[in-house]
Formats: C-alpha cells, structure tokens, sequence
C-alpha cells in the first residue's frame, strides 16, 4: 500500500491514564486525513508521540513502509514529518527568519548564522505555497493568522513531508479559515500529506479525504468523507446519538436587567476593541453573542464584571449603573460570571474545592467574621453545592486542580449560580468539555432563564449559539451589529454578519430594529 | 492525594535534614576529623549547659522572625530576599528609639519593638509596592533595598547616632528585652524574653494565614492574581500588604538583636546573614507557622553548636554552613526526593 | 605561581560548582533563587571551610604573584589616549571588556546564541525544533560560573590578594544588578559595570574632587543599587528580561 505513515496500535500511558489505547493509524500518500475526537479524546497525545516527544510504550510506527524509532522531533523532522502546532511554538522577540531556521542555522564559514541565505530561502518558500509571509518581521507585530503560517513554514523549511495540523482553525477568523483550507489544497497539490486534528465536523465534511475517529483513548475506525455524514461522525466521536438540539420552552422575556450604551473598552495595548457598543438582555431570555474571537467579546465582559476600565459609555443593571466600578461592587449589584478561562479565572486551582466555593462572598456572614473565617459554614456549603451541581470529586477538601474540566466547570456554575444573580454571563462555558458536560451545563443555563433571570452567553461556537440562544446579537468589529433570533437565521447568514457583512447583504431578517 | 502530599511535606524535610547532616559526616571523614566527635561537639556547643542552652535559644529567637517573615511573603507568592535589609533597618530603628526616646519601660519596650516594625515594614512596602503598580520583580528590587540599608545605616551609626564611632551607646534598661532573671536561670546567657515575642508572632501568623480573610486572601493571591482580581479582591492591597507584614516581622527580628542581645548597634562590614538564613528556615519550615519555628531551631542549634566544633573537635565551624546549605539544595530539589519516594513506594508494593 | 593558571583554575571549579546549580534547578526543578542563595551559602561555607584546612587560620596567605598594573605596549604610547586607558591598567580589565564583545557576538550573531536565547524565552518552542533545552540549559550555566569564577580570582589576584570570608561581598549581586541596568544585553551590562565601578571608586576618592567632597560617600555607595531599582521601575526605560526565565522546563507540559 502506498501509505505515507502507519501508527499500528499505539499505546501511551501516563501516571493514572491510559491516553491512547490501541490506535492505528493509516495517511495515505497526499491525502487531508482527519483525526477526530472530543477534548482529552488522546488525539494531541497521538501526534506527540508521531513527532517524537512522547514514547509509545506500544505499537509500531511506519514511514513509507519502514518501522522507525522516533525518539524526539529532529527525528520527526528527518522523516518528514512537520508539526503545525496549535500553541504557537514561537519566540516572541525573534523575527520571522529567526523562528523558522530556529535548530537547523545555515552559517558561514566563520560560524556565523548566514541571516540573509536564510531569508532569501524562506521568501522564496513563502512565494511557492502563496503564504505571504514577511521574513524580517518579529513575531510580536503580525496577526495570528500569519503566525500560524510562520509555523507551516518552519515544518516546510525542515523538508517536511506530513504536515500535521492541531486543531488550526481555533484561533482564526472565517476568512483565515478559508485561507488556511487554501493553503491546505496548495499544500497537497504540492504532493504534501496533512494530518488534520479537530473536533469541528464542519471542517472535516470541507476538506478531508478521510477521517479516523477516536474515542477516549481508543480507536474508533477510519471512514471515508464521501461515505459519510455529519451526524454518522458526531455519534462515532461521541459513542451515542447526539442530538444537537436542547429541548427548551419559549422565552417570557420580562424587564430589561443589562442596558449598555455607546461604551468605548481598549485592549492592553490601548486600542480601541468595543467601539460604541448597545446591548440590552431582558430578564428570562438567553442572548447569545455571535462572533469570531477578538471582534471585542471578551473586552466587553471585563467591561461589565469590572476587570477592564470603560473608557465611555454606560452599563447598567437593573437601572443602577455599574460602569468602573470595581469587580467586587458589580458582583454584589447581582452579576454572576462563569468566565472564559476557568483555570485562570474561575478558580484558585490550589485551593481546596470548598475554598473555592466561597471566592466571592468568603467575607460575608455566615462564611466569617470579623475577619474570623468559619469553615464548618464553608464546608456545610460546598458540600451541599457538590450534590447539587453534582460535582464529581474525592470530597470538599480536594484541591481543585485534581478535578477534571468537566467538574471544574460544574463547580464554578454551582458556585455563581447559587448566589442567584439577577445576571450571568456566561462565556465560552462548554469549551473543552465532553459531550455529557455540555449537556448539563446547557440545561442549566435554560434553568436559570425559566427561573427569570437574564443570561449573556459568549461563545465562538456557532452550534452552541444557535441552539441555547433565544435571541443572538452578533458582534462585529467592537459593535453589535445584527440582533436576529434563531428561528430567523442559520449558520450561513451568522457567518455571514460575523465577518462584517450588512444585515441586507446577507438577507437576514432584523428583529429589533 | 492529599495524604501523600501532607506525608511528603513532612517526609522530605526530614530526608533533607537527614541527608544533610550524612553529608557534613562524610565532609568530616574526607577531611580527617571524625564525624561523631564532630557532632558531640555540635550537641555539646548547643546543649551542654544552661548557658549554651540560653544562647541557643537566643540564636533561635530572631531566626524564628525572619523565617516567618520570608514564608509569610512566600504564602502570597512573592519572594521576599530582603529580610536581611528589613532585619538591618529594624534593628537600627529599636536602637536609635531606644536611645533617643525617654519613658517608662511599659510604654518605650513596646514603642521600640513598634518602630522597629515599621522600619521593617517600609523597607517592604518599597518592593511591595512596586510589585503591585509596575510589574517590577520583587527579588531583584529587595536585594537592592538590604545593600541601601546596609550603607545608610552604617552611615546612620557613625554620623547621627555616634561621631565617627563604630559602635553606639547601650540603649537603657526601659528599652531593653534583657531579662536578669533568664539570664541568671542560663548562668549568664545573652538569652532575653525575644523568644516569647518569637513564639507569639508565630502564633499570630498561623492566625492570619489559616484562620482569617486576611489570609485567604494573601494566599489566593499567591495561587492566582486572575483569579483573585475576578472575585473581586483588591491584588495590589494583598501584594503590598504581605511585603509589610513581611518585613514587620523581619523588623522585629532585627530588634531582638538591638535592644535584645546587644542593646546597641555597630558598623557593619557585611550583612548579618539573619535575613538570608530566614530563608533556609521559611524552606525548610515549609512555609507554615510551625514549621518555621521547628527549622529555627535547628538552624540554631546547628548554628550555636558550630561554635564548640573548632575547639572540641578541630572542625571548622563553617562545616554547618555547609551542612544548612545543602539541606536547602534538597529540600529545594525535593522533586527528586519525591521522585525517589515514588519509586521506593511502588516496588514496595 | 603565575597569576594566569590561577585564573584559569578559578574559571574551571567557577564552571565545576555551578554544575550543582544546573542539576537543582534544570534536572530537579528546584526554585531557582532558593538553589541561587543555597549555593552561595555552600560556597562561602567551602571556602572558608577549606581556608582553614589548608592555612589553619580564616584568610589564606598573601598572593606572592598578582596581577601587577602594567602599561600596555604600543598603545600606551599614544598622547592623550595612552596615558588614560592603558598606562598602570590591569591586563585583566581589558580581558573582561573583551568577553563583553565575545559574549554578544556569540549570542547574537552565532546558532549557538540563537539557541540559547530561544531556550530562554519559550523553551518549549525549542525543543519542538529540536534543540535539547536541558543541555543548553546546563551549558548556559556552566558558562555563567565560568565566568563568575573567572570574576572572582580577578578580584582576589588584583585588588585584595587574599582570601577570607569577607573577600566576596555581594560582587555577584552587583552583576546581577548590572544586568537589568544594561537591559539584558552583554554590551549593556558592560556598560553599567563600568558605570557602577565609576561610582564605587569616587566614593573612595571623593574627598579629593572638588565637586564631590560635599557629596556624603554614602550617596555613591546606594547609588548603582538606587540606580537599578529605578531602572526596573521604567523610570530609566524598560527591558524586558526574557520570557522564561527562573522557570524550570517540564517536558511535555504545557
């Protein structure tokens, strides 16, 4: 067969897990492979261990039909097998050359690095596959997505045969992804091999020629794109039928209890990210935030929860406004926040989990006082919220960090939701997560809308707007710029406004305006 | 999990301290002296009599200080190196309070342990702060701050407490934590009442760190700086306020040498090493209360016995610097005696 | 003995010693700074432990044969120039000055320093390009301690000529403040030793200028630690130390 690399039953341990168990498999010869599976399915732990930075303790890999040994990446690198990682694997303060010839420096005679030989390689190669890379720039100064291209080129540079991709389209705007889905075909077209890691379906249907499936460390079985459909590939990652609906009533939306107007939030960097923003988020109804990361989403929730200075603009809730103020004083005013970043953000992952379960209102009676903290009441607490929010953990004493994403995440939406704010926002509340945790978190949030209560979701995921959002507000270059409702949109036209096109343009119908 | 966390945070101490002092034996055999009559010498310098028990105990005293001060900071995350200049500047505020200030001993004792705090605690306030408006690294900030209390004290001594002497008066009795009664009990030790205001800031410490908002706070901070700024508190504050509480402890230790042990203060041509062993015992001690005070006193011991060594034994006192030194390399390599343990458990099993 | 093999000596145990370091903080991820003072305590302690071995006493002899201040040939002909910069100078000031070029052209302009940088900043990044970070982990510092050892005997065999237990104070801290105030460049840091040594040596002999007598000593001795402190604070512009340093590096982590 002309398979170009053959990972035959791999098996990688690690202290206390299993990450792959038993895998095989097969990239034939200037194909798009995908390989599929929820998060922690062991799909990195599998690449890792092709590109020679963990050792299997099992199984055999082949490269055009030889057995190899792969003990760490120059190995990797002299099969040719690339690595486009998806944490940049960049030095900052380097320029783009520097990054690229990184490990393998042409130099001169007199041992110096020949930086122009060096530069002049990488123009032509970027000129080659259409990547439009600058050779001298630093890495500091270009966008993510010419980033990501500055790592193809560093696997090209190397010689690289496979390319393999780690869940590449995480980071990028639609167009980026559709420049990427260029490059990817040049790339074959040049008789290259990719690998594609992903979890996202939409990308495997676009551009794959096969797709191996793993779920929890094992083997599924590979498939053939053209024989397949979305929902056969969704149940092989998942293991059972998903519906990719959650059941819920229609919305009774009651007085407003979020008003932003015309707010103005710069980045670190002093940039303008929410340019003139209006948002309104009625009690008992979910509004979804719409829009590919950066357009500002994560500028207006630190906005809101008091983490970022607004530069102008109003905010308020529940008619009392909460603009500058403090992140302790928006929290008492009746805000919840399950943040984007639980590891750094939502929890003191050294702390125990009935610690944690008191990070905003350990000051408060019964948990203290006068300074004086009472852990009987803090434990009686977490204790109680662990069943609830059925929390899966050793006991209340355990250190949070020992948790699995899933639990984690379920402790931070027990602990902001028992405080019963009148809002919650909710960003990207399921990234990461498997199947059943989505699951629980979805419900719940639907439960605190049924309960009257306001929810602000953000998420960069399109399927998770559409399906727990009663209204979506999508945001654009620091604005909303589109308020549409589910029944009266789909995934087209979203895309569509999320990359800056006119409500008219893309023919969607405007609900509130 | 947490078991064996908490067993290990007992166990490789104890290996540490063990390994240390097998290392100092077999320093001692390489170099031709023999180990036992080496420690029996070290056990002798520090236990042989009421004497060299009550100067052990007033070596301890101010190592428990500054050890507290160096795992207090180390709680909130932050790694305070300048205890030896909070050290400094305390012990130079109790003198100078103690020789300028005129009062009965019930208000200058306490008046003079209280400025040697502050002294302490502005030194830390100055890294704290810069900590917490600009990002400014604390290590590289209090190394600085102990050579700028080191030169503008001396300066202190020989231009304003003295003219052009090394070494200043002898504060008064109101000023002084000398107890004749300890001393009488020691056979005339340097041993003063410090050791209960040691022990007494150790009590407070485990307080604040276990039992107060304070303290979750500090160590929240310590942990998660995103974190604790979501949930609302004030990082700056926290920052700022553990380098002073910090340095108000290694102030206080300076103060035990003052107005405890020597009742006066003199140029010094080097640091008086107080505030960097404060680290080697905050490490050993674990950074928690007790533990402090346990590894204090072995430092002390190790440290007070050293003396007898050269005259009972020949050794070096210099051995025990070694011997402190080298359990800190393992205590702060312990991912290797954890590593061992690991090892050792599973083929037990 | 000849002043030049005992440099040579000191620039090897330099090297040998700081292997201790490397292997806590590299291979068994011990706190850096905590493995920083361990080690200086353990110095101090060998130092003067074997000081009293071999001599019986707390300093070691005087040195029969230092550094001498000598002119350098040719160039101290030179009117004006010469008689500044290389008449009665110590040869070993110009080989330090020398190293400060050597180590810039070594981690700027050469593979070697690229990679050395690179482990600095995002050392997972270089290993994914291959390059082993724990070995150019230990090669930096090896060549840290050759260096401080080569620093050391300089001292010892130019200005003091002995050895006790108040030989070396804070030399090493002073280099470490020197560093930050040059931005983390080799030139720079040359340049702020230079200017630190400027300032210790008028402190000594400030009563004899006229426009410094009145400047009590005390402000040049806190002058490069003040210095520094306001350097870090961006009050003296800022530079940014590299990315990962103090961090130990776990392979496979992220």
């Amino acid at each position: 067969m002309d398979y170009v690399i053959e990972m035959l039953n791999i098996r990688k341990e690690f202290p206390g897990i299993v990450a792959n168990d038993n895998i095989t498999v097969q990239v034939k010869q200037g194909e798009i492979h995908a390989l599929l599976g929820e998060n922690g399915a062991g799909k990195s732990t599998l690449m890792n261990v092709l590109f020679g930075l963990y050792q299997p303790e099992q199984g055999e890999i082949r490269v055009k039909g030889q057995k190899v040994n792969i003990t760490n990446p120059n190995i990797a690198n002299d099969f040719g097998i690339g690595m486009v990682h998806q944490h940049f694997m960049l030095v900052e303060p380097f320029t783009v050359t520097q990054n690229i010839i990184l490990g393998s420096e042409p130099t001169t005679k007199s041992g110096k690095i020949n930086i122009k030989k060096a530069e002049r390689e990488i123009q032509e190669l970027s000129d080659r596959y259409g990547l439009k890379v600058d050779p001298t720039a630093k890495i500091s100064d270009i966008s993510v997505g010419m980033q990501q291209r500055v790592e193809i080129l560093k696997t090209l540079y190397r010689g690289a045969e496979v390319l393999i991709f780690d869940e590449p389209t995480a980071v990028l705007t639609p167009q980026e992804i559709n420049e990427l889905i260029e490059i990817m075909r040049s790339l074959i077209k040049e008789g290259k091999s990719i690998i594609l890691i992903t979890h996202k379906l939409k990308e495997i249907m676009e551009v794959c020629d096969r797709c191996t499936v793993i779920r929890k460390g094992k083997g599924i079985g590979t498939v053939n794109i053209k024989d397949t459909t979305t929902n056969e590939l969704a149940s092989l990652m998942v293991g059972r039928e998903v519906s990719f609906h959650t059941e819920k009533k229609k919305a009774v939306p009651g007085q407003t209890i979020l008003e932003i107007e015309n707010l103005f939030v710069k980045d670190a960097r002093k940039v303008d990210l929410v340019k003139g923003l209006n948002l309104e988020v009625k009690a008992g109804e979910i509004v979804g935030i719409a829009g590919v990361d950066g357009n500002g989403q994560s500028e207006l929730i630190e906005a809101i929860t008091g983490l970022r200075k607004a530069n102008s603009g109003s905010i308020k809730l529940n008619n009392k406004s909460i603009t500058n103020l403090n992140p302790r004083k928006v929290t008492e005013s009746g805000l919840g926040h399950i943040p984007q970043d639980r590891h750094k953000y939502g929890l003191v992952l050294d702390y125990p989990v009935a610690e944690n379960m008191v990070l905003q209102t350990y000051y408060k009676k019964p948990y203290s006082k006068a300074t004086v903290l009472n852990f009987k009441e803090v434990y009686d607490k977490a204790e109680s919220l662990i069943k609830e929010y059925d929390v899966r953990t050793p006991s209340a004493s355990t250190l949070a960090r020992a948790l699995s994403g899933g639990n984690q995440q379920k402790a931070i939406i027990g602990r902001e939701v028992d405080r019963s704010p009148d809002l919650l926002i909710a960003a990207q509340p399921t990234r990461g997560l498997d199947v059943g945790a989505i699951e629980f978190i979805h419900k719940k949030l639907i439960e605190e809308r049924d309960k009257g209560k306001a929810i602000l979701l953000v998420s960069f995921e399109l399927d998770e707007i559409m399906d727990v959002s009663d209204r979506i507000a999508v945001m654009f270059d620091g604005k909303i710029v589109a308020n549409v409702t589910p029944e009266n949109t789909n995934e087209q036209q979203l895309g569509l406004l999320m990359a800056g096109s006119q409500l008219s343009e893309a023919g969607v119908h405007n609900d509130s305006e | 999990m947490t078991q064996n966390n908490r067993l290990f945070g007992i166990l490789v101490p104890v290996i540490s301290v063990l390994l240390g002092l097998l290392a100092g034996a077999i320093i001692m055999l390489v170099s031709g002296y023999s180990p036992i009559e080496g420690y029996a010498a070290l056990w002798n310098g520090a236990f042989g009599d009421a004497f060299t028990i009550g100067e052990t105990i007033r070596r301890i005293t101010p190592l428990i200080l500054t050890g507290l001060a160096v795992a207090f900071a180390f709680r909130s995350g932050l790694f305070n190196i300048g205890a030896e200049g909070q050290v400094i500047v305390g012990w130079l505020a109790a003198v100078w309070v103690g020789l300028a200030v005129d009062a009965p001993m019930i208000l200058h004792l306490p008046l003079v342990l209280i400025v040697a705090m502050l002294a302490g605690a502005l030194w830390g306030f100055v890294p704290g702060l810069l900590k917490a408006k600009l990002g400014v690294h604390e290590v590289i900030v209090t190394i600085m701050m102990n050579y700028i209390a080191l030169f503008i004290t001396n300066e202190i001594i020989r231009n304003v407490l003295t003219e052009q002497e090394t070494t200043t008066e002898a504060i008064p009795a109101t000023a002084s934590l000398a107890s004749e009664w300890l001393q009488t009990l020691t056979f005339f030790s340097r041993m003063h009442y410090g050791i209960l205001v040691a022990l007494f800031a150790a009590i407070i410490m485990w307080f604040i760190v276990q039992r107060t908002t304070i303290g979750y706070e500090l160590k929240a901070v310590g942990f998660n700086q995103h974190a604790s700024r979501y949930a609302g508190m004030n990082v700056s504050k926290n920052i700022i306020l553990s380098m002073v509480i910090s340095g108000a402890f290694a102030g206080l230790a300076g103060a035990m040498e003052g107005v405890g042990t020597y009742g006066t203060i003199s140029v010094m041509s080097g640091f008086t090493n107080l505030g960097f062993d404060g680290i080697a015992v905050a490490l050993l001690g674990s950074n928690n209360a007790l533990g402090v005070v346990l590894a204090a006193i072995l430092f002390g011991v190790l440290k007070e016995g050293a003396g007898q060594m050269p005259t009972s034994a020949g050794v070096p006192t210099e051995l025990v610097d070694i011997i402190i030194a080298l359990i800190i390399f393992f205590v702060a390599s312990s991912y290797i005696i954890r590593w061992f343990l690991l090892r050792f458990k599973k083929e037990g099993k | 003995m000849d002043p030049w093999v005992s440099i040579i000596v000191a620039t090897f145990i330099g090297a040998i010693f700081s292997i201790i370091h490397a292997v806590a903080s590299v291979s068994f991820r011990a706190n850096q700074v905590v493995s920083g003072v361990a080690i200086n305590m353990l110095a101090l302690g060998i130092g003067v432990y074997l000081t009293k071995q071999w001599y019986g006493k707390g300093q070691t002899d005087m040195v029969s044969e230092p550094f001498f201040r000598t002119d350098i040939p040719i160039l101290a002909d030179i009117p004006i120039i010469g008689p500044i910069f290389f008449q009665g100078i110590y040869v070993t000031s110009y080989i330090a000055i020398i190293f400060a070029f050597i180590a810039w052209y070594v981690l700027y302009r050469t593979p070697f320093g690229l990679r050395l940088r690179a482990v600095g900043e995002h050392p997972m990044a270089a290993d994914t390009n291959g390059i082993n970070v724990y070995r150019m982990r230990y090669i930096a510092v090896i060549l840290s301690g050759a260096l401080g050892g080569l620093g050391g005997s300089v001292f010892a065999l130019t200005i003091v000529s002995n050895f006790s237990h108040s030989t070396i104070v804070g030399q090493g801290f002073m280099a470490l403040a020197a560093v930050i105030f040059g931005k983390w460049h080799p030139l720079g840091a040359m340049g702020a030793a230079l200017f630190f040594g400027l300032a210790q040596s008028l402190s000594v002999v400030s009563g004899g200028i006229p426009v410094l007598q009145d400047v009590p000593q005390v402000f040049l001795l806190i002058a490069p630690y003040v210095l520094t402190i306001l350097a870090l604070a961006g009050f003296i512009g800022r530079a940014e130390a590299p990315r990962a340093n103090g961090e130990p590096y776990i392979k496979g982590s992220r």
